[in-house]
């Protein structure tokens, strides 16, 4: 074994990363998973537009799985998407019934109000936890209370939407034939995809650019593998973690919108919880609660499975929610302890606790 | 003012809680100078060079570039590096998660969007011609201390910069990679760049510096030109009192003991890192591995201890056979090890001095026969005393000790356990010349006194000859010669290092 020498033009492979093998595990056993519910319920799983429920049905659950990955990567935590999509909801529900049967321009001015009640929520905890030093648990945590709350200072009862033309958007749906199959009575019926899981595709496409391309995403990553290096490198750690929180929240807001396009009616227990599935989300596909470690390619795989898991015991007689959550918790033990056992093959010893888990700064 | 001042730094103060780390420090660096800063460990040579890159905030005193009349303000690295300071800190701060050309180049490209393609390509250059033996696109977590270090370096050579600080950078270094830092330095010089460069080797001050200026207790003690100052007044100037220590030890000396028993017997250990050796210790030997940076010295004393995962081979304690393939074993079977890479294994940086120390012992005793606390603090106020450590309290965070502080704690982690058999791997690194005595002759005394057989790893070879009566040569991973009695001599030992006999 020679030392190796580097050559300046040979573009050697390299060994895969962590991030990298946790996502390929993570890719595996989606496929793996889908496989076998085609294999053994057949049925729906054998057509496509299974597939495409999956991404209809999570398309919001997909969007803040990103938003938790970027922070996650950042090393940090957000647990207010779930409050904010709600509360986005809702107040998206109740402007939409103000704008009797306003046209595009009012749907143009409701996707402004996502927007920016995410980004107000993103700026507030950002700030808060890279200016002010709170741990991003404690700020964010707060963020899902004001949010839940104001969801039912703003409505205690069931909203539903009655605008014409987001009903109308509502029903949009991105029709694709060859995808499709034929029905009994001989029609052929186009698989369809909505709005919303179309946009969440984007979102996941536009998240791995940013985090791999531009000088921010790498920020990221640097200020999550070792913050005090970052900062003597020469990043602003402060401002890289603000921004950081700012696109968490946005993509919160964004999410909202995009909930409400598949279920158009605001309810105090909208997206109850989705922020676990999001962080469960993010973990099964590779990122490290520690920092530094994530890619959101995995992420969407990751939310793929929770939803895939979903679905199967919807289809089994296992239906009822506990047993959901059974399995979505073994799924999320089964993958720690992979991360762990993979991480420590490697010699990179074991996964410690993150940092805004510790009371003690180091 | 003269012009051909780069910076200055006038009455700097900085007190941290329990120290006063700082006390109206002057400092000033001229144009093209190599300019060396000097004190024993915990004297504020990088808490100086910290407030001047913005990382600590100032109490008082003022900062002027270029001679110019008016405050420099700095604020963060990001600052300081805009104003033409860059800095390789003693303490590695790359991004381990980051890939060696990230680490390059990240923090000080103003592109908002990152070009790889390009990155990767000159950091390939940069590596190549500085002939770090890296790829441009592997994680850094994955290269050696000497590797991320000469990369911490490459970073901070190739940006343009005015002031070039370097704080012990050679600590990981072997003596070819120093010559090559020493080449850059020397051209950096002569282009202008005036450059602080902090390191406890005399040697190499005397090298490559032009003047030095000397702290000892956060107080400046004077700037001097290297020509006006010898080593022996400089190691005065440095502690506060005379070095005659020297001559002690000459006279410890060192035995053969091929007579006594035979404490630790290896055959054909192999490990995922190391190839398969063969290796003994008798009680109260001391003996060395040594080689270059790279030929396997430290990773065949860790497939001893079991830190790397062991592949084969038979090994016996006291004359029995036992197996060891975790450090838990080892541990048990009386055996210490000091690793190399103290931040990777060794140092737990919330837990306090004391707690610090007592780990070890700890862990031998099991954790069901805890110590009394009074126990603990009479181990470790003990130990402080022995190897000078400066603390605030035994309390301290072990985070808030200066670099060569905690060195040293983990030092007297190993040393308190009274292992039959002790592995120390660059013992020494980042300790002043004081200290450094003061272990070495720590360490004859626990195998004379006490029959402790130590194992004792230095890229030193001055150090290494006063201190082993044996020393194991390696080579490309492979043992390639073993030296004892009149063999003992650095140009020997050199010769079968570069492969001149076999
Ligand atoms: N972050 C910190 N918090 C508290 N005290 C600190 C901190 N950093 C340094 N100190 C204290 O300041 C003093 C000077 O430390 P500094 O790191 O500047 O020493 P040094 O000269 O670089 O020593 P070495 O040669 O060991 O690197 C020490 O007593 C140290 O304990
Ligand atoms: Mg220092």
């Amino acid at each position: 074994m020679s030392v190796l020498k580097s050559s300046g033009s040979v573009r050697r492979r390299e060994p895969l990363t962590d991030a990298q093998l946790l996502m390929t595990i993570s890719i595996c056993i989606f496929v793996f998973m889908y496989a076998a519910a085609m294999l053994f319920l057949g049925g729906g799983f054998l057509k496509t537009q299974q597939l495409f429920d999956l991404l209809n049905d999570n398309a919001a659950l997909i969007i803040i799985s990103c938003a938790l990955t970027i922070v996650m990567i950042g090393g940090g935590i957000n647990i207010s998407v779930g409050g904010v999509i709600g509360l986005t909801v809702m107040a998206c529900a109740l402007f939409l019934n103000t704008q009797g049967d306003g046209g595009p321009l009012s749907i143009l001015l409701t996707f402004l109000l996502a927007l920016g009640i995410g980004l107000l929520f993103g700026i507030g905890q950002g700030a808060l936890i890279s200016y002010l030093e709170i741990q991003p648990f404690i700020v964010t945590l707060a963020g899902m209370f004001l949010s839940r709350g104001l969801t039912t200072i703003l409505s205690v009862n069931p909203v539903k939407v009655a605008h014409e033309s987001f009903t109308e958007l509502v029903k949009t749906k991105l029709q694709i034939p060859f995808l499709g199959y034929t029905a009994k009575n001989g029609n052929l019926i186009p698989a369809k995809l909505e709005i919303g899981a179309i946009v969440a595709v984007l979102i996941v496409l536009l998240v791995y650019l940013m985090l791999r391309y531009t000088r921010l995403g790498r920020n990221i990553y640097a200020i999550g593998g070792n913050q005090a290096s970052a900062l003597t490198l020469g990043i602003n750690v402060k401002r890289t973690r603000f921004l950081s929180y700012v696109l968490s929240g946005l993509l919160s807001g964004l999410a909202g919108f995009v909930f409400l396009m598949h279920k158009p009616a605001g309810n105090a227990s909208v997206a109850m919880r989705s922020e676990m599935d999001a962080i469960a989300a993010s973990i099964i596909g590779g990122t490290l609660l520690t920092g530094g470690v994530g890619n959101v390619i995995g992420t969407f795989f990751g939310a793929m499975i929770l939803a895939t898991i979903q679905k199967i015991i919807a289809l089994s007689p296992l239906n009822d929610s506990w047993w959901q959550e059974m399995a979505n918790g073994a799924m999320l033990g089964l993958f720690i302890m992979l991360q762990s056992v993979v991480l420590s093959r490697r010699g990179k010893g074991r996964l410690t606790l993150p940092s805004w888990l510790k009371f003690r700064k180091e | 003012m003269q012009n051909d001042v780069v910076l200055t730094m006038r009455g700097i103060c900085k007190q941290f809680p329990g120290t006063r780390a700082l006390n109206n420090v002057d400092f000033t660096l001229r144009k093209g100078e190599i300019h060396a800063l000097m004190g024993e460990n915990g004297a504020g040579k990088s808490t100086l060079i910290k407030v001047l890159t913005g990382v600590y905030e100032k109490d008082g005193g003022s900062i002027h570039v270029d001679g110019s009349e008016k405050e420099a303000h700095i604020r963060s690295p990001q600052d300081a590096q805009k104003i033409g300071i860059s800095t390789v800190y003693q303490e590695i701060t790359l991004c381990p998660n980051l890939t060696v050309a990230e680490n390059m180049f990240i923090g000080r490209t103003g592109d908002r969007i990152v070009h790889w393609k390009e990155y990767e390509k000159k950091t390939a250059e940069i590596l190549n011609s500085l002939g770090i033996p890296a790829r441009p696109r592997q994680e850094l977590s994955r290269c050696s201390l000497a590797v991320q270090q000469m990369v911490a370096i490459a970073r901070a050579v190739d940006m343009q910069c005015k002031v070039l600080i370097l704080d012990e950078p050679t600590s990981s270094l072997d003596e070819k990679e120093v010559e090559m830092l020493f080449g850059l330095m020397r051209d950096l010089k002569r282009r202008g760049v005036g450059i602080i460069f902090v390191t406890h080797f005399l040697e190499q001050v005397y090298a490559v510096s032009d003047r030095i200026t000397v702290l000892r207790n956060g107080e400046l003690v004077g700037e001097y030109v290297v020509q006006d100052l010898p080593q022996v007044e400089l190691v005065a100037k440095m502690m506060g009192k005379d070095l005659n220590d020297l001559a002690d030890l000459e006279e410890v000396g060192r035995k053969s003991l091929s007579g006594s028993e035979v404490v630790y017997q290896a055959q054909g250990l192999s490990s995922t890192e190391s190839r398969p050796f063969d290796f003994m210790i008798h009680q109260g030997e001391v003996n060395g591995f040594t080689g270059l940076l790279g030929s396997g010295r430290s990773e065949s004393v860790r497939a001893i201890f079991g830190a790397d995962r062991v592949t084969g081979g038979k090994v016996m304690v006291h004359g029995k056979p036992v197996r060891i393939s975790k450090p838990y074993d080892a541990m048990k079977a009386s055996i210490g090890y000091l690793p190399e890479d103290r931040k990777r294994d060794g140092i737990i940086a919330d837990l306090s001095v004391r707690d610090n120390i007592i780990l070890a012992l700890q862990v031998m005793k099991g954790f069901f026969h805890p110590m009394s606390r009074s126990q603990m603090e009479q181990f470790a106020d003990e130990y402080i005393k022995a190897l000078q450590i400066k603390t605030a309290s035994q309390d301290t965070p072990i985070g808030s000790l200066s670099g060569g502080n905690q060195q040293k704690v983990i030092l007297a982690r190993w040393l308190l356990t009274h292992p039959d058999f002790l592995i120390l791997d660059e013992p020494t690194r980042g300790i002043d010349v004081g200290t450094k005595l003061e272990i070495q002759k720590l360490v004859l005394q626990l195998a004379e006194e006490q029959h402790m057989s130590v194992t004792f790893i230095s890229s030193e070879i001055e150090e290494m000859l006063r201190v082993c009566s044996r020393l194991i040569v390696m080579r490309d991973r492979k043992i390639v010669g073993e030296l004892t009695g009149s063999d003992l001599n650095q140009a020997t030992v050199m010769k079968t290092i570069a492969g001149g006999e076999q």
